[in-house]
């Protein structure tokens, strides 16, 4: 037998290679990411082009040609139109914001009881923000305050009339305190009445089947402009003579029972993905019907749908602008108001930098919480999805 | 060790409480009863409004002069016409700005959809933008923007700024030319249909010679030949029936041409550019649906990068677009009685003012009830037909 001649043996691992000039450093990533093929050079000068065009002009009118500060109208004219700004000056006019901004906030809620509104506020945040936050204990307790509590506390800093403080009545509410009230209320209606809603869906009840199949299907079927109003023109017909109703109480409720429809479908599809053996599973445990829902199925479906409902939550916020139609004054009620009703104000920019701040404001909040859910539902991802 | 005596126990009989049939029956009829007492209180406290308001019900005040003017209206319309033929020239209105603002949004959607997948990082990135801006801002907000933000600033009607193939654009909206047909120009229709028959069967031939024989013919070219050609031979034949009609500058207006109003056009860009974010959405869930080995099979079975596109990756993304896509083109639809708010005469608007001049209440709703209802289930009728078209076929 011949002994293998050993003579060389490589003691230590060869050293990594450095990646070829043309795979590595900003040079290639422009070749792969924005030149790959002639096709995509041309897409990318197009696109570069267009930026080149679109940007600076976006940039120029709400910061470096805007107008930040002035009292009146006359900050934002042009010496043609009887103010200072050269001939053909195009920028926000920053200062009719700042000027309305506690009627955007706030509407007609008259100036020395604005505190209880912010106080409000601030509840409202220093509840919802543990809430939010995953870490933070007592989840439960929080939630019951949130939920239950919250809105009592709501009901009588904001209406009054109780311990000395004075009655203010809904008319005078307006700006993002209706917007927020109105996708609040929808909110906490719409949920736990969806789930009823998807539950009588699946119900073996016949009657409770048809029933809520026929209400889900036809609010579903029309836009939310005929829910408010039928809301607003036919519910004072409903009642007996001599009853009214608040007005902001009638948007409410068309606002929580159409987002209860929406709900109800979300949540109807979270039952059908849960399988069959759960449903068993629960029975042979001996749970009751509420028993088996509450601990072994809603928590699955609900997780299950956690992108939905938010979904729904999104479009609610962004469907209370509806209720301007029926001339109550959200935020972009109060700032239609302000642009068409309000001549100290009236300048060819006004209705843009008006609608420009309110797209901000309502931007800000939905993509808060479409990142929010992203952020749940990876943390609520257990791997069991189907 | 003691043993336990097990007990035999008669059959347990729960008692009728406990019985969930039993529940269920007494539930229902519960229901059923408070139900119809609510009814039943809610139609008589709406008798008593009504009749001391004095306003007849029925439908009745649908002959009626209807007595305001409606600024578009397709059909024939005057102050003298009835409430009924408003309210059609309402619904013909939604049906414009919905067809249109479908056709345009499905355009946008699809472009901005695949850009979100494109290799290209540019695109990608403002693709992501466009959607993420458009799909968190309300709709209402886009079209008042649009209405008084864009559109009337534009110059007034002596300043008109023109555009080219002689169109104008200034506050009182879009202007372009119309054309004129002359006599005999239905040779060019007629043209355009013997097109579409022709290349139908041209396919249908060329299918069947291709599964006998397996030879190939153009279709593609060949119908895009006939389609063009026959029209444009007609056109020809009879003797090019047509004159364009330029809008001309007047000092106070502009007469001539076609006019598209600032109201029409704000609302059919927002409701387009918001809807196609969500279709673009839908798009690009729908291709990333697709599973990367189909790819990978189309080219290991030598198809070229676009007849494996055409033939295995679309028709399978197609089965997962186009169930939320109809959604979406239904809340465009529902989205477009939003008019309401700048002046737009659509259904919703016609309808409101009728309700404002009779106090119909009920009638109106339940006439946008129907309306809306009607398309929904239509809708939804062609979607439960296409699915069971499109499911995957399982033997």
């Amino acid at each position: 037998m011949q002994e293998h001649d050993m003579s060389w043996v490589r003691t230590e691992m060869a050293l990594a290679e450095q990646a070829p000039r043309s795979q590595v450093g900003p040079g290639a990533w422009l070749r792969r990411n924005l030149f790959a093929t002639p096709v995509d050079s041309v897409l990318t000068v197009l696109a570069l082009l267009a930026v080149a065009w679109a940007l600076p002009q976006m940039l120029n009118w709400v910061f470096f040609d805007a107008v930040w500060t002035g009292a009146d109208r006359t900050a934002c004219l042009t010496t043609e139109q009887g103010g200072q700004l050269p001939a053909g000056w195009s920028g926000a006019c920053w200062p009719f914001v700042s000027g309305r901004f506690g009627q955007f906030m706030f509407g007609r809620y008259p100036m020395e009881e604005r505190w209880r509104v912010i106080l409000t506020g601030i509840v409202f945040i220093a509840l919802l923000a543990p809430l939010l936050i995953p870490r933070v204990p007592y989840k439960g307790v929080n939630a019951i305050l949130f939920f239950v509590v919250f809105p009592f506390i709501a009901f009588f800093l904001l209406v009054g009339g109780f311990f000395g403080l004075p009655y203010v009545e809904t008319p005078r509410w307006g700006g993002l305190m209706v917007t927020l009230v109105l996708s609040y209320v929808g909110i906490v209606v719409s949920l736990p009445l969806g789930i009823l809603l998807a539950m009588g869906r699946r119900s073996k009840m016949p009657i409770v089947k048809l029933l809520s199949v026929i209400f889900i299907e036809a609010v579903r079927g029309v836009p939310l402009v005929t829910v408010l109003f039928m809301a607003s023109f036919m519910l004072p017909l409903f009642v007996p003579p001599g009853m009214t109703f608040d007005k902001l109480l009638r948007a409410l409720i068309g606002v929580a029972l159409f987002a209860a429809a929406y709900m109800a479908e979300v949540v109807r599809g979270g039952l059908q993905a849960i399988p069959k053996g759960q449903y068993e599973g629960a029975d042979s445990l001996g749970l009751g019907y509420w028993q088996k829902m509450g601990f072994i199925i809603m928590p699955q479906a609900l997780k299950l749908v956690i992108p939905g409902i938010v979904n729904t939550f999104i479009g609610m916020f962004k469907d209370t602008t509806l209720v301007l139609i029926i001339s109550m004054f959200d935020l972009l009620g109060v700032v239609k108001q302000n642009i068409s009703g309000d001549p100290t104000w009236a300048t060819p920019q006004t209705a843009k930098t008006g609608y420009v701040f309110a797209a901000a404001v309502f931007w800000i909040f939905c993509f808060g919480m479409s990142r929010y859910s992203q952020f749940m539902e990876r943390r609520l991802d257990t791997g069991h999805k189907r | 060790m003691s043993q336990e005596v097990i007990r035999e126990a008669a059959p347990a009989r729960a008692s009728l409480l406990y019985d969930p049939r039993v529940r269920g029956i007494v539930f229902q009829v519960v229901l059923v009863v408070l139900l119809v007492l609510g009814v039943w209180w809610i139609v008589d406290n709406t008798i008593e409004n009504l009749s001391r308001s004095h306003i007849a019900t029925g439908f009745g005040f649908l002959k009626g002069r209807a007595g305001f003017d409606i600024s578009n209206h397709l059909i024939d319309y005057s102050s003298d016409s009835s409430y009924g033929r408003a309210l059609v020239v309402g619904m013909l209105n939604t049906a414009i700005v919905a067809i249109a603002g479908i056709v345009s949004a499905t355009v946008i959607g699809f472009l901005v959809g695949i850009g979100r997948l494109s290799n290209n990082w540019l695109i990608r990135k403002l693709a992501t933008v466009y959607i993420e801006v458009f799909r968190n801002i309300p709709p209402l907000l886009v079209i008042l923007f649009w209405y008084q933000g864009v559109l009337a600033l534009l110059p007034n009607v002596r300043d008109s700024v023109g555009l080219p193939f002689g169109s104008f654009l200034n506050n009182r909206g879009f202007y372009f030319p119309r054309f004129v047909w002359g006599d005999r120009a239905w040779l060019v229709v007629a043209g355009l249909a013997a097109g579409l028959v022709l290349s139908w069967y041209v396919a249908r031939r060329a299918r069947a010679r291709q599964m006998a024989t397996g030879q190939q013919f153009p279709v593609f070219l060949t119908s895009v030949a006939l389609i063009v050609g026959m029209p444009l031979l007609g056109f020809a034949l009879a003797g090019f029936p047509l004159s364009i009609e330029f809008p001309q500058k007047g000092t106070f207006n502009l007469t001539g041409g076609v006019n598209v109003k600032p109201e029409f056009l704000s609302l059919y860009l927002a409701l387009s550019f918001y809807t196609a974010a969500f279709i673009a959405e839908i798009v690009r869930a729908g291709i990333v649906g697709v599973p990367k080995g189909q790819t990978e099979a189309y080219s290991a079975l030598g198809l070229r990068s676009g007849q494996g596109l055409r033939l295995v990756v679309i028709p399978q993304a197609m089965r997962i677009i186009i169930p939320p896509l109809t959604s979406q083109y239904l809340n465009l639809t529902k989205n477009s009685s939003l008019a309401v708010a700048i002046g737009y005469p659509d259904l919703y608007a016609v309808g409101g003012t009728i309700l404002n001049q009779t106090g119909q209440a009920i009638e109106v709703v339940v006439i946008f009830m129907v309306v809306y209802l009607g398309i929904s289930i239509v809708t939804s009728l062609f979607m439960n037909w296409f699915n069971t078209k499109m499911a995957l076929k399982e033997r």
